[in-house]
């Protein structure tokens, strides 16, 4: 496969760029794979490349029912971050956050990775006392957090309202300045040439329709393209994880529910971090097309459609021009939705399942993207292996029986 | 009369000049006026440069689908970016500017972007700016983010106001041009409710470029009789200027509408408003989009649609400029070709790509004198700024190539159509299909998910007369669907109809060179520069979904949506695939189908009415007596009330030593309250609360506290039985709407057998809580009748007294630790009360106390708070609560998961007390605890602070924490590391005053 460099690139246009070949395979299925990965979102793709570069095996497929990355992983608002409360979080998505630092190089793929900071604010008391809880876990932790009072944050972002009048005036906030936003299909895209490049077949518009055990054990997956044979297969399919886990013949305590964003028409740089407010419940930050990229809370129905109600978007809108007064003339260019995969403690299941050799990576709901390196290293290490790395061991699907829950409501209730 | 304005004709009105800016130059326009129509009246085609080659671009379009023409209107407040000058209805002392381009619109420095265009294909970015590592966020992306988005953003807050309307309809019209218009006018005849909507500030939709007549008056003149036959109807409700935005489920739509903006800034009252619209039937009439051919350098300006030319000549009467030419793969762009000619355009050719134009439009162009070239294509553009000539090369007959002698032809405009894409936008948000028609070459809705249906050009059908017919059919379709009755069927009003020649798509026009190579480029997304190289390029890269090309390539992604080019792509997506077109399909249409402000989104719902302020009935009293308030949920609740000048630790002390030493008084009108009726009330508390609630008597109170069914604690609050089958339960102040929703919950699913009602009585009440040592004495005074002593009235019991001559129920109930009475009257009553509380209460140096005093008292006792002590992960035994769980209940919510392995640990995080080892050192809130003094993170943590506070009484700081293996550190030392320092503490049981309870139940 070609580097990509600006050499390259200055090279091919001499060739009018005819000389580019393709960024990945599109593979014809073969009759087995000694690895199985059904979804090729954002985990899937991750997990293949580990598999491949971490463990050595390649002879693995990755099987999608529409075109890659056209999941959550397409449709997400890219805010990365590590700043969970608990130890088991924290770990996990700090590994995903270091493996974000180094992983355009890795790929050889811009993802375009931008730690511009993320600022969660607070706006009363008991925001105030969660926001110093988390803040001094994290520094104990090793990870970096800050506290700002509001005079810190309107420095931070000049352009927020911090007015005492405001209706929820802003008391201070938490900044991780290590977080910010990547390109979310450059992930998909970069994790998917470069996988492909180690020999791992990508097989798009093939829907997973069965899962065929034998005596206990997965021995491969029916598909849109007939059956294809695995000694080991990872379910990776977020909002749709229990439809394929009740395929299998088990249950996940999961809901799945539409979850919106929406851009605004670009303007120049005006916001240059990430802020999320749980409170007045919004959260926005600006990509470099100058879109402002907003979201807020889950639909609290369940459902795969992926259309969310109107009225969460109103409301999100009242809550971003209470922070932001001097957005109200920009416009909504586009809104739509995702189905994410919510867990009854908000933290996800990467684990073993009743059936042997079949493996489960879900439950990431509201805030996966940031956790797609991460994610893909240690299910790649579950599946490689047969057993949990220690980063995922917490997140098995016993826990909901022992009630060793991780209950990151607090870090979620606006969680991306 | 600016030099490119006809004398007559068009919708103008003459008679009302306007002046405007544009770029800082003044120029004048007409009421009727588009900002667009007005520059090219001036001869201004030049409106900005483009996003990622900083090209010079010129007005494209004259409607919602334009891509180019781009401007910022207004300065502070009313700024307001990225407005499509097509659609901005001009008004006097309107000021306009170009965006992206700097210092000016004529010399961009931008536009050395261009000579690099041959590395900014597409995805460039992800290829290159990776190394060094730190590059990335320090010069590559800072540059990346500067040189992206034209516009400005604004700096000032919006001083205009927005509103919402919800309404309901048998019919929503969406589009009033011919088919809406027929569709409303049959739905109207036979009484349904109707709205119309359109985004033009006149209906009439393609008819007010129409030089035709219909039922032999001109096409405008029908226009205006059918509107106001439709204004008449009293069950008609008629909204220009009115854009249909979103199709959601169950036919329910989203519609903004602009009030003011054409008549100016700063016009008061309602600027936009979004109108939430349930209809019973939809008809989709929103017609249809000109495409452009994607020939070389296609981008210049004075290179317009066909379709848009018409309308400036014919709506506007404004000529787009001296001498054109026509170019076209279909019969549209004769009419357009005609129309010019007819009204002083010197139009030098009509080059048809198609082999040979016999038609009978083409007969009719003959006949007007206009020659036609066959078999051609435009090879080339000359012009940067402007066109001057094109070049005209015969077209190969498999149209893959150009060949044999160029005539080169000076023009200043040239008029181009690529056929036609119906604005299939709402029904795709409604779910429904779309389905590709060869012979029309563009996709035509297949299937219906919602009650809609399409009529006219977006239904495909684009020419007059069927567009008539189809919204005829839809409107009486729709009005039977509703279960009315049709009106009778009238004759159709009669136009005359040309045959057209079939379409001849040619998604590429082929230039000198080959695509890609060369100076000239194809552009296919003007808005975002994409060009048909950029689309080979991604298709051979692998980028071949449909949805992977848009993203990698941007195509579609602008403010326009690609209203304009996304056929275009996907067609040569799939000539490049060699796939056909329906294989290849479409992205999907995200709403809204035009952007909308998010003031009009948010409406009403910002500065103060952002989320309702919930004040108590004494409220007044408070904010007179300097309260300092905190936002607990939706309430405002007094913090503290300083003295002169006190701070916040000042004031608290001196409040909690009149509560333990006197009497204090807090107003606790915001706790939730539930009234909870039924003869199966009592079983109903004995499942939601952990301890048991049959024996309760009445009169008497008890805690409970409320598990989720995981076993974590969820709530916590007295209930006190005022009957038999009556009871009423108070919540925390923040969670009540939660707990509330949760029983009902409960009772609905889970328990609907259970025969138990619930209201909330939250503010039907107003509270003051007297508490202290002479709380009696107070009460006693107030409520001369009542008999206070502990036989008569013990702790945890209510009694019904007249206090202060006011009806009340009072509660013998404490959360400070000290003998206490809460007085509840009506809420209209509660001001009246507190007074007389305070008229009495003089004497006995009755203070006043706020939240912050509320949690020190209840800290020194041990009292905890839900949310401070708890956080979803604490069970009632993890606080040292085992006592308020019952052991005898068959089941409650909750209690199996008490058996869970991990739940029933001995080892979990469990409340303490900490008592810092320096008495004056407070430990902050949010400490996290461990057990060795000193270490470098990453650090075990035992756990953290939840509740600290300056104790008054006790002279010391105390706090309160949650800890691993808590009940068996008691006495040992543990530490919280802050950064600055690290404090030691003792691990000590938590109560931390009274703790026999002696003076509550004194
Ligand atoms: C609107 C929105 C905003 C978000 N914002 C953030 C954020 O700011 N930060 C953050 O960290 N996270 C965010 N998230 C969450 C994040 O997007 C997801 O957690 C993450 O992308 C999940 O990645 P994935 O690879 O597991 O799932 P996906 O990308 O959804 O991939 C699953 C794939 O499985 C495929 N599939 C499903 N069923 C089958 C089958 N039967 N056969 C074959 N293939 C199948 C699907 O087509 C899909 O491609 C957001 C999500 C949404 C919807």
């Amino acid at each position: 496969m070609g580097s990509y460099s600006v050499f390259a690139l200055v090279k091919n246009a001499f060739s009018h760029h005819a000389g580019w070949e393709r960024a990945w395979r599109d593979a014809a299925p073969k009759a087995e794979y000694d690895v199985v990965i059904i979804g090729a979102g954002g985990h899937g793709l991750a997990t293949a490349y580990y598999l491949a570069k971490e463990h050595g095996i390649t002879n693995v497929a990755v099987i999608e029912k529409g075109w890659l990355g056209g999941g959550n992983t397409g449709r997400n608002t890219t805010i990365i971050r590590s700043n969970y409360l608990w130890d088991e979080s924290a770990a996990l998505y700090e590994k995903s956050l270091q493996l974000y630092e180094g992983l355009s190089q890795d790929l050889n793929y811009n993802i375009m990775f931008s730690q511009r900071g993320v600022l969660n604010l607070a706006h009363n008391l008991s925001d105030v006392r969660e926001a110093q809880r988390r803040t001094n876990a994290l520094r104990l932790n090793g990870i970096d957090s800050e506290w700002l009072d509001a005079e810190g944050v309107r420095e931070f972002c000049p352009i927020l309202d911090i007015s005492r009048t405001a209706r929820y005036p802003v008391l201070g906030g938490t900044l991780q300045r290590r977080g910010g936003t990547a390109r979310h299909d450059a992930v998909a895209w970069g994790l998917a040439r470069a996988a492909s490049a180690r020999g791992v077949d990508i097989i798009q518009n093939c829907e997973v329709t069965g899962i065929r055990r034998a005596g206990g054990k997965v021995v491969g997956v029916e598909t849109a393209k007939g059956f294809i044979g695995a000694k080991k297969v990872g379910i990776v399919t977020a909002g749709h994880s229990s439809v394929l886990a009740q395929m299998a013949g088990f249950r996940l305590p999961i809901e799945s529910h539409p979850l919106q964003a929406l851009v605004s028409e670009p303007v120049k740089p005006v916001i240059d971090c990430v802020v999320m407010s749980n409170a007045v419940h919004v959260y926005v930050s600006q990509s470099d097309k100058g879109e402002l990229v907003i979201g807020a809370g889950i639909d609290t129905f369940t459902g795969y459609g992926q259309r969310g109600s109107f009225h969460m978007i109103e409301h999100q809108m009242g809550a971003l021009l209470e922070l932001f007064p001097v957005f109200s003339r920009l416009r909504m260019l586009r809104q739509w939705g995702g189905i994410v995969d919510v867990c009854p403690d908000a933290s996800p299941i990467i684990s073993k399942t009743p059936v042997d050799n079949l493996f489960i990576n879900c439950g990431w709901g509201t805030g996966g993207f940031k956790a797609t390196p991460g994610s893909g290293f240690v299910f790649a290490h579950t599946i490689a292996t047969g057993e949990p790395h220690p980063l995922n061991a917490p997140f098995a699907l016993d826990r909901f029986t022992t009630g060793h829950l991780i209950d990151e409501h607090g870090a979620a209730a606006v969680a991306h | 009369m600016a030099e490119f304005r006809n004398s007559s004709g068009g919708r103008i009105d003459r008679a009302r000049p306007l002046t405007f800016r544009f770029n800082g130059k003044r120029y004048q326009g007409f009421s009727g006026d588009t900002l667009a129509s007005a520059l090219l009246a001036n001869g201004v085609h030049l409106v900005g440069r483009s996003f990622k080659y900083h090209r010079p671009r010129g007005i494209v379009t004259a409607g919602a689908e334009e891509p180019n023409a781009l401007v910022q209107l207004e300065t502070g407040g009313y700024f307001e970016p990225n407005l499509r000058a097509t659609q901005v209805e001009l008004y006097d002392g309107l000021t306009a500017s170009s965006q992206n381009a700097w210092p000016s619109v004529d010399f961009d420095i931008g536009a050395i972007n261009g000579f690099f265009s041959k590395l900014f294909v597409a995805g460039f970015y992800y290829k290159t700016f990776m190394h060094p590592r730190s590059f990335w966020m320090r010069v590559y992306e800072p540059i990346i983010r500067r040189a992206a988005a034209g516009a400005r953003a604004p700096s000032e807050a919006d001083p205009d106001t927005y509103d919402k309307m919800h309404a309901h309809c048998d019919v929503l019209v969406a589009g009033a041009g011919p088919a809406g218009l027929m569709a409303a006018l049959e739905a109207a005849k036979a009484g349904a409710r109707v709205i119309v909507a359109d985004e033009q500030a006149e209906f009439g939709g393609s008819l007010l470029g129409e030089t035709s007549g219909i039922d032999g008056i001109p096409a405008a003149q029908w226009v205006e009789k059918m509107r106001a036959d439709l204004a008449a109807f009293p069950e008609v409700r008629l909204l220009p200027r009115t854009t249909v935005t979103g199709y959601y489920d169950h036919n329910y739509l989203i519609m903004a509408e602009r009030k003011t903006d054409h008549l100016g800034r700063g016009m008061g009252g309602v600027r936009q408003r979004l109108w939430k619209v349930r209809a019973k039937r939809v008809v989709l009439a929103t017609g249809a989009h000109e495409r452009p051919l994607v020939f070389a350098d296609n981008d210049r300006p004075g290179i317009m649609l066909a379709g848009a030319a018409r309308a400036y000549v014919n709506r506007y009467g404004v000529k787009p400029g001296n001498t054109g030419v026509v170019f076209t793969n279909n019969d549209s762009a004769y009419e357009a070709a005609i129309d010019l000619a007819k009204t002083g355009c010197r139009i030098e050719a009509i080059i048809d790509v198609r082999p040979q134009a016999t038609g009978a439009m083409a007969q009719k162009a003959r006949a007007a004198g206009l020659r036609i070239i066959c078999g051609a294509a435009i090879a080339g553009v000359e012009g940067a700024k402007r066109v001057k000539a094109v070049e005209i090369a015969p077209l190969s007959s498999d149209g893959e190539t150009v060949g044999g002698p160029v005539k080169r032809i000076e023009c200043d405009f040239v008029a181009v159509s690529g056929g036609w894409t119906p604005a299939v936008h709402l029904l795709s948000q409604s779910g429904g299909k779309l389905r590709f028609d060869e012979a029309k070459a563009c996709f035509v809705p297949n299937v219906s998910v919602q009650a809609e249906t399409s009529a006219g050009a977006c239904n495909g059908t684009l020419f007059l007369e069927g567009a008539l017919e189809e919204g005829a059919k839809a409107g009486r379709a729709a009005v039977e669907a509703v279960g009315l009755m049709p009106a009778q069927e009238s004759a159709l009003p009669k136009v005359e109809t040309v045959e057209a020649a079939p379409i001849h798509a040619l998604w590429i026009v082929p230039g000198k060179k080959p695509v890609g190579h060369g100076k000239a480029k194809h552009f296919v997304d003007a808005q975002n520069d994409v060009t048909a190289a950029d689309i080979m390029l991604a298709s051979r890269e692998g980028y071949r979904s449909v949805e992977h090309l848009k993203r990698y390539t941007t195509t579609g992604m602008g403010t326009d949506q690609g209203k304009t080019s996304n056929v275009n792509a996907l067609a040569i997506l799939s000539r490049t695939l060699s796939s056909p077109i329906p294989s290849v399909g479409t992205t999907t249409f995200r709403p809204p189908y035009t952007p909308v402000t998010y003031g009009t989104l948010a409406g009403r719902d910002v500065g103060e009415l952002s989320d309702v302020a919930r004040v108590t009935p004494m409220h007044g009293w408070h904010v007179a007596r300097g309260a300092v308030f905190e936002d607990v949920g939706q309430w405002k609740r007094p913090w503290y009330y300083p003295k002169d000048g006190e701070s916040l630790r000042e004031a608290v002390n001196r409040e909690c030593l009149a509560v333990r030493n006197g009497v204090g008084i807090l107003d606790a009108s915001t706790l939730g309250k539930i009234d909870i009726q039924g003869p199966d009330a009592a079983e109903f508390l004995n499942r939601v609360y952990t301890n048991a609630w049959s024996k309760l008597g009445i009169g008497r109170c008890r805690y409970g506290i409320m598990c989720k069914e995981d076993g974590m604690v969820f709530d916590d609050g007295v209930t006190t039985r005022l009957g038999e089958n009556h009871f009423l339960m108070t919540t925390t102040t923040g969670n009540a709407a939660a707990v509330l929703d949760r029983l009902e919950d409960y009772l609905q699913t889970e328990w609907p057998d259970l025969k138990v009602y619930l209201t909330s009585v939250t503010e039907h009440w107003a509270t003051a809580s007297i508490a202290g040592p002479k709380a009696r004495e107070l009460v006693g005074e107030l409520a001369p009748d009542l008999d206070l002593s502990n036989d008569a009235f013990p702790f945890m019991s209510m009694k019904e007294a007249t206090v202060a001559g006011l009806a009340a129920r009072i509660y013998r109930i404490s959360f400070t630790g000290e003998l206490s009475y809460e007085i509840n009257v009506p809420a209209y009553q509660g001001m009246a009360l507190w007074e007389a509380i305070f008229a009495a209460g003089e004497t006995h140096g009755l203070t006043p106390y706020g939240t912050e005093t509320m949690h020190v008292l209840r800290a020194e006792k041990g009292f905890i708070i839900v949310g401070q002590e708890t956080d979803g992960t604490v069970t009632p035994f993890d606080l040292g609560m085992d006592w308020i769980v019952s052991t005898k209940k068959p089941d409650f919510v909750g209690k199996r998961s008490f058996s869970r392995p991990d739940t029933a640990r001995t080892d979990r995080k469990q409340l303490v007390g900490l008592l810092t080892e320096d008495p004056e050192e407070v430990l902050p809130e949010g400490a996290q605890i461990t057990a060795d003094a000193d270490g470098t993170p990453p650090m075990p943590m035992l756990g953290h602070v939840t509740s600290s506070y300056w104790s008054a009484t006790l002279g010391r700081s105390i706090a309160m924490a949650l800890i691993a293996d808590g009940g068996n550190r008691q006495d040992t030392t543990v530490h919280a590391p802050l950064g600055v320092k690290t404090l030691a503490c003792k691990v000590v049981k938590p109560v931390f005053f009274d703790s026999e309870g002696a003076r509550l139940n004194g």
